[in-house]
């Protein structure tokens, strides 16, 4: 197989708003504190409905404080999100100049307008279709982000939303590079976004069994591979990254993080929710990965893991990260990043990338919270108390994400 | 209740504000909605169904069409008042 690396696609620009902080910056600052986003939920409608989940990990600046004020009007909060996390990004990138027919934008969510759709509904059934407000498409459409970015940054190579539940944000970087690769674009913004602390996704997360009940304790809920987990904790936010092509990033003397080198996906087509037991076809996204990004498996000496809580995801993982790597996969370092962060969804993957980029540029592994007592069934190398230094020279990590429909989709990013 | 046009013309300035975010000062009676103001045929199904909650009338969706200017609707409102 042809990786195609000769048009090598690298990363100029990070921007998320996230339960942890309002820009990439905070939030990786306070990974490397150890902090949790979670915390108990004070709106009125956790009490209404008798949620049987009560915390999870909210934004930590609301939008309001960053946007105009009609923008937070006319956009659904998923749309919000992403479009901070892409002014930020873009700022970060150093806002290069650049033709608008050569600068994409590829924003992905696992649910879309949620909040809208529902609040549209009841003013439907309270005040009649009159009263419906006349953005309430635009705004509940999953390709609203997306349409957000492309209308802000001016963005006319093509406005594009991947929807693969919590793989959504990965997949859209994935399609980044191929924007890239294949000539359409020089320069794409490229992210997720989720905005789903709603209690009706709440419910139908809760009904399936699928979120930790730690209500007494929000801080300590999502513990990854601990023998004490009980599900995931919901999150909200966005991340957004501007990818390049080499040769234009080095053109304009850019900053350049990390290269995004590939990305592997493959699809389980083995159950509606739950992961393939024996881990085969996240393995093969996984192996794909490496492959296109010219390495072998021995190269890769980091994983930012899906991870998300659940007693069943977490196994089956750990069993495709063995599958692919053998006898190499004690010699990686694995954090967990929604130990803190909770699990954003269709962001998440785009968060953990931008982790991921940031461990690789800093050469610091953020360390995995809450494990105290770690599965026996899961003998990772998980990086916990103090964060860990990464060698210095060449080096390269991956990041997972999976989604409900068995989408497994691997980014791999090497340092430049 | 009648109200004045300067009255109404307030509460509409107010109602424009809302939806898109400019001045309340900028919006005169002889402003265009669409040529002066930019707003598009989406705010202004939104400015006419809460301007007929704030002033109690009923604007019919055939009468939009009509509301070109701030002082059209200002009129339209206090004919529809009185």
């Amino acid at each position: 197989m042809t990786s195609n690396r000769d048009r090598r696609v690298v990363v100029t620009g990070l921007g998320a708003t996230t339960p942890l902080g309002g820009t990439a910056t905070e939030t990786w600052e306070a990974l490397l504190a150890g902090r949790s986003g979670a915390r108990t939920m004070d709106f009125d409608w956790v009490a209404k409905y008798e949620l049987p989940v009560t915390f999870a990990a909210t934004i930590a600046t609301p939008p309001i404080d960053v946007l105009a004020k009609v923008e937070t009007r006319r956009l659904d909060p998923s749309s919000q999100y992403a479009l901070i996390a892409a002014r930020e990004a873009w700022a970060d990138a150093g806002a290069p100049e650049i033709d608008p027919e050569r600068l994409g934008a590829a924003i992905g969510s696992g649910i879309g307008g949620v909040w809208t759709l529902l609040d549209q509904w009841d003013v439907l059934k309270e005040k009649g279709p009159r009263r419906v407000y006349p953005l309430a498409v635009p705004m509940l459409m999953p390709n609203g982000p997306a349409a957000a970015v492309s209308l802000d940054l001016g963005a006319r190579a093509g406005a594009h939303t991947t929807v693969s539940a919590c793989a959504s944000g990965a997949e859209s970087m994935g399609y980044a590079i191929d924007m890239i690769r294949t000539g359409r674009a020089d320069v794409v913004v490229a992210g997720g976004t989720e905005a789903a602390v709603h209690p009706l996704p709440i419910s139908g997360f809760a009904a399936m069994q699928a979120l930790s009940t730690r209500n007494d304790d929000p801080a300590r809920a999502s513990r990854p591979y601990d023998t004490g987990r009980d599900g995931f904790v919901l999150g909200e936010g966005a991340a957004v990254i501007v990818l390049e092509s080499e040769e234009h990033a080095r053109a304009r003397g850019a900053r350049i993080y990390a290269e995004l080198a590939s990305v592997g996906m493959s699809a389980d087509a083995h159950h509606i929710t739950a992961p393939e037991p024996n881990g085969s076809g996240a393995s093969r996204a996984m192996l794909y990965a490496v492959e296109r990004a010219d390495l072998s498996p021995t190269d890769i000496i980091h994983i930012n893991v899906h991870a998300t809580s659940t007693p069943v995801g977490d196994v089956a993982e750990y069993n495709a990260i063995k599958r692919a790597f053998g006898d190499h996969t004690e010699n990686m370092s694995v954090t967990a990043t929604k130990s803190m962060t909770g699990h954003l969804l269709g962001a998440a993957g785009a968060l953990e990338a931008v982790i991921t980029i940031q461990s690789i540029y800093h050469r610091l592994v953020p360390a995995t919270i809450n494990l105290d007592d770690q599965d026996p069934e899961i003998p990772l190398n998980v990086v916990t108390g103090e964060h860990q230094k990464l060698p210095d020279g060449d080096i390269a990590a991956l990041n997972n994400s999976f989604g409900f429909g068995g989408h497994n989709v691997a980014l791999a990013v090497r340092s430049i | 209740m009648a109200q004045s046009e300067q009255e109404i013309l307030e509460g509409l300035a107010e109602i424009v504000n809302e939806e898109t975010g400019l001045d309340t000062a900028s919006v005169e009676m002889d402003k265009s909605f669409t040529e002066d103001l930019d707003i598009d045929s989406l705010s202004m199904m939104t400015i006419v169904v809460n301007a007929e909650e704030k002033f109690g009338v009923r604007i019919p969706d055939s009468e939009v069409k009509n509301l070109k200017t701030v002082r059209d609707a200002v009129t339209f409102i206090a004919g529809a008042q009185s």
